[in-house]
C-alpha cells in the first residue's frame, strides 16, 4: 500500500515536470492541429468547426488561381489579405473530401500573403477566409479541373 | 522524409520574400498501391516560420497540399544578416527543420 502511494506520487511529480516543460515551450502548443476541422467532409461543417460559419464577403482577398487546372493535383493558389489587421488566412476547396486544406496564422511580421499549391478532386470553388478583429471575411474563385489530382 | 528543404529568399528593403520547397509524399489516405492496398495517410499538419528564432508565420495544413509542397510567403521587419527558419511536423511525428542566413 504504502509502495504503491510512493509509486502515484512519483508519476504525479513527473506529470507536473513534463507539464512544466510543455509550459516553457509555447511554441509547440501554439500549433496544435485542429483534428475536428480537418476531419470534416462537408464545407458548412468545416466552417463551423473553424467557428467560421458566419463571414462577410469581401473584395479585400484577393486570390489568383487558374480558371481551367489541367492538373488537379498540382492548383497553385496564391492569396493576399487586404483586410486590415489579418490574424489567419483559410483555405478551403468546396468538393474535397476535406475541405479545408490550410490555415495560416501571421503573427508580427508575418505578412498576411501566401501561395500554396492544392489537390483538388474535381472542379470547385476555392475558397478563401480572412480573419480580422475576431471576424472571418471571405471571398472565392472558381477553378474548373480536367484531370482530378485525389486518384493517382 | 528527413530530405533537406530548398528555401529562397530575397531580402529587399525590410521584406523577405521566401518560396521554400519541402519533400514529402502528402500521402492521403485514399491512394491505392499495386496490389491494390490502400497507401497510409502521411502528410505534413504544421508548418513554422521563424525569424530569429520568433515565430511570423504559424500553419496548420492538410493532405489536401500537393505533394513535395511548395509555398511562399512573406516576412517584413528583417534586415540583412537575420536567420529565417522553416520547419515542419508530419502526423507520423517526423519534423524537418532549415535555417537560412538574409543577404
Amino acid at each position: 500500500m504504502e509502495n504503491s502511494r510512493r509509486n502515484t506520487l512519483k508519476s504525479a511529480a513527473a506529470l507536473a515536470a513534463a507539464m512544466v516543460a510543455g509550459i516553457l515551450r509555447p511554441q509547440d502548443v501554439l500549433a496544435a492541429w485542429n483534428k475536428d476541422a480537418f476531419g470534416q467532409k462537408t464545407l458548412a461543417d468545416a466552417l463551423k468547426s473553424l467557428g467560421a460559419a458566419v463571414a462577410a464577403d469581401s473584395n479585400d482577398i484577393v486570390i489568383d488561381a487558374p480558371q481551367i487546372a489541367e492538373n488537379g493535383a498540382v492548383v497553385p493558389v496564391e492569396i493576399t489579405s487586404n483586410v486590415p489587421n489579418t490574424r489567419s488566412i483559410v483555405v478551403l476547396v468546396e468538393k474535397n473530401p476535406f475541405p479545408l486544406v490550410a490555415k495560416f496564422d501571421f503573427l508580427e511580421g508575418g505578412v498576411p500573403f501566401v501561395k500554396v499549391n492544392v489537390k483538388m478532386g474535381e472542379s470547385s470553388n476555392v475558397r478563401v477566409l480572412a480573419e480580422a478583429g475576431g471576424k472571418y471575411y471571405a471571398a472565392f474563385k472558381e477553378v474548373k479541373v480536367t484531370i482530378g489530382g485525389c486518384g493517382g | 522524409m528527413a530530405d533537406p528543404m530548398k528555401i529562397r529568399a530575397g531580402l529587399k528593403g525590410d521584406l523577405v520574400d521566401v518560396r521554400v520547397l519541402m519533400n514529402h509524399p502528402m500521402e492521403t489516405g485514399q491512394r491505392k498501391d499495386g496490389s491494390g492496398n490502400l497507401i497510409p495517410m502521411h502528410f505534413i499538419q504544421e508548418i513554422a516560420v521563424k525569424l530569429n528564432g520568433k515565430t511570423v508565420i504559424d500553419a496548420q495544413v492538410s493532405q489536401g497540399v500537393s505533394r513535395n509542397p511548395v509555398f511562399s510567403f512573406r516576412v517584413k521587419g528583417a534586415k540583412a544578416g537575420d536567420k529565417l527558419e522553416i520547419s515542419w511536423l508530419d502526423n507520423r511525428g517526423e519534423r524537418n527543420s532549415t535555417e537560412t542566413s538574409l543577404a
